[in-house]
């Protein structure tokens, strides 16, 4: 039996380490993995949680995995635009690094 | 339980993997110069015995064994080491779902000669394609070489486009037997069907009696011409094989991604195409070609027609050994066919290649589904 | 301690030291993609034990197969190589980030910390049957809006990455 709340334990482990990705590192790539590490964190609280309350025999409840199907449909959805902004981002300036990219800043 | 997945795999191991993949090379090199109207590789020799040329593997592997390993300057160490294993694992554990043998009942047992058979097959063979292609992205980046870079990258999107189009192209195959595991597709071929069945029901007369005993063997290839032609070529191009080899043209990018390996990492990376070929065959075979099953003689009518001269265990020991010798004929023959197509075509240019992928095939097998299902919602009366 | 129990841990190590090996790993980014890799194999190993099969297999050929590939792409296309030292400061959000991994465990399990044992799993769950059943019959609305939103997505990563000619 794999123990379910460990399963959320991790998830939310791993969700803490995307946030500090996208915290302090400045590569936006790096950052964007990060981004893909918390939803995967999400993904695996919602199949815990599915695993939790499966349903019943002729009312099976897949609503948890899919609804991660759609987190992971979405996440491909960002990843490709996310990345064709940072290939624009970096033919103007040449660089992947957030701090080069402070023209809104005060 | 465990111990028949054991056998299963050490049987596949040992027959499949390290029998026949060097047999598969002695294949391409014998089959090219027959083809070329040459004589090909036949001068390594042990006393004077040459066997054909079958001796070259083994001088291949020694010769592969006692080169020097270089890795470049420059290079990140690890990922260079690793590339060939990554390469070359999901092209051997892929057989682990390929059924070799029926579905028999010995003694009261069931047993189905297959490693694996999960509810979910035909995907895991997907999955671990994708997990094949970091064996040549990593490879084409480590190796700090241009040449090696334009490579892998060629290849990392070759293969992210042909595993979409690999997937949609069999799922007319999954729709018509209903199920994604391999030995219940190779169970489901083992018989026939009468191929003007669907007429009846379309026009809803009955068909008469000379036009009713044609059948052919319900083989996936009768039911899904089209898409055994779109598989065959997505999954050649999936693996690189040639035409579709612009990640290592020969003529283009050097040796595109392996460039910068030698001795046996390079052999890892020689062994894991040919395992590949010898996967492709084997899953060709379950899925279009009708598997273990012999054509027009399904498991019962020979086991039946044994049984009766010998005894009934007997009877399933013979059947099981026919069912083998189907299954490898046809892994031969779609080997064939593979060395065939690779050494009449030349190498497709690489937005060619791209184009074929995105725009001639996807549109293709997106038909396929739609007149699959409009078939089979016709043959089964309109339900 | 059951072998599921002990793949259990044996995966979610290899999910935390991958991840971290992601985040941590400042001068090579490729290796931190292959981290991430690492990572989603992990999880879809997790989601095998957890009974959900086709989740699994998505999750490989997807985010292993084609989104973490999608990054590689990038990263070799544009030739990066890293050199993203970090400032002083950083150690103070990683603090910070430590700080808020303890209290997002300790709620965790202060929350979830008894939670019932699974229940026995009707037939078929997990499998691609029902979850197809039940996206082409309860969620038709949401397939469609998804691939409304794929080929936003497509359109426009496309057009983010053209060159402009002239």
């Amino acid at each position: 039996m794999v123990p379910l709340d460990h399963v959320i334990g991790l998830s939310a482990i791993l969700f803490t380490i995307g946030v500090i990705g996208v915290l302090t590192r400045r590569n936006l790539i790096v950052m964007l993995m990060s981004i893909e590490l918390m939803l995967n964190a999400v993904n695996l609280a919602f199949v815990g949680f599915n695993r939790l309350w499966p349903g019943e025999p002729g009312a099976i409840a897949m609503d948890g995995q899919i609804f991660v199907l759609m987190v992971i449909a979405v996440a491909a959805a960002e990843v490709a635009v996310g990345l064709g902004i940072v290939i624009s981002l970096f033919r103007n300036r040449s660089s992947v690094n957030v701090e080069d990219m402070s023209l809104l800043r005060w | 339980m465990l111990i028949g997945v054991i056998i299963k795999s050490l049987f596949i191991l040992i027959v499949m993997v390290a029998g026949l993949a060097p047999v598969i090379t002695w294949i391409e090199r014998k089959q090219s110069a027959v083809m070329q109207d040459r004589i090909g590789a036949n001068r390594a020799d042990v006393n004077g015995i040459t066997l054909l040329g079958l001796l070259h593997p083994l001088a291949d592997v020694f010769k592969l064994i006692s080169k020097e390993d270089v890795v470049p300057h420059g290079a990140n160490r690890i990922m260079h080491l690793i590339s060939p294993v990554i390469a070359a694992v999901p092209a051997v554990i892929a057989f682990a779902v390929i059924p070799f043998g029926g579905v028999y009942t010995i003694g009261g047992e069931t047993i189905s000669l297959v490693a694996a058979n999960p509810d979910w097959g035909l995907l895991y063979i997907f999955a671990i394609g994708s997990i094949a292609m970091y064996g040549t992205v990593m490879a084409g980046w480590s190796s700090n070489n241009n040449w090696s870079l334009i490579g892998g990258l060629r290849a990392s999107a070759q293969m992210i486009s042909y595993e979409v189009t690999m997937g949609l192209s069999v799922v007319g195959v999954f729709m018509v037997f209903g199920t994604l595991q391999l030995q219940d597709m190779a169970v489901a071929q083992d018989g026939t069907f009468r191929i003007f069945g669907f007429l009846e029901n379309l026009f809803g007369l009955a068909l008469p009696p000379w036009l009713d005993w044609i059948s052919l063997p319900a083989w996936g290839v009768f039911y899904q011409p089209l898409g055994f032609v779109m598989f065959l070529t997505t999954i050649m191009a999936e693996n690189k094989r040639p035409p579709f080899d612009t990640p290592e043209g020969e003529s283009e990018i050097i040796a595109g991604y392996h460039l910068e390996y030698s001795g046996m990492r390079f052999g890892l990376f020689f062994m894991a195409e040919f395992i590949e070929v010898l996967v492709i065959a084997g899953l060709m075979t379950t899925i279009f070609l009708g598997g273990w099953s012999v054509p027009w003689l399904p498991t019962e009518t020979i086991i039946a027609a044994v049984a009766g001269i010998f005894g009934e265990g007997f009877a399933t020991g013979i059947c099981i050994i026919v069912h083998f010798l189907a299954f490898m004929l046809k892994v031969v023959f779609m080997i064939w066919l593979q060395m065939a197509l690779r050494w009449t075509l030349p190498r497709f240019r690489y937005d060619q290649v791209m184009d074929l992928c995105w725009k001639i095939i996807l549109p293709l097998s997106i038909a396929n589904i739609f007149v699959t299902g409009a078939v089979i919602l016709i043959s089964e009366g309109g339900a | 301690m059951t072998a599921q129990a002990f793949l259990f841990y044996a995966f979610a190590v290899l999910a935390v030291i991958s991840a971290l090996g992601m985040v941590m790993n400042v001068r090579n980014t490729v290796a931190g993609a292959m981290s991430l890799v690492i990572t989603m194999v992990a999880l879809a190993g997790i989601y095998v034990l957890l009974e959900a099969h086709l989740v699994a297999v998505i999750q490989i050929m997807v985010y292993g197969g084609a989104i973490v590939v999608l990054f590689l792409f990038v990263v070799m296309l544009l030739n990066l190589r890293s050199d993203d030292f970090p400032p002083r400061r950083q150690r103070l959000m990683k603090l910070a980030g430590v700080a808020i991994g303890v209290f997002a465990l300790s709620t965790t399990f202060r929350l979830f910390g008894g939670l019932p044992e699974p229940p026995l799993l009707p037939e078929g769950y997990g499998g691609y049957r029902e979850v197809g059943l039940a996206l082409y019959t309860d969620y038709l609305l949401l397939v469609e809006m998804i691939s409304l939103l794929l080929t936003a997505a497509i359109v426009g990563a496309l057009i983010l990455a053209q060159r402009r000619i002239g």
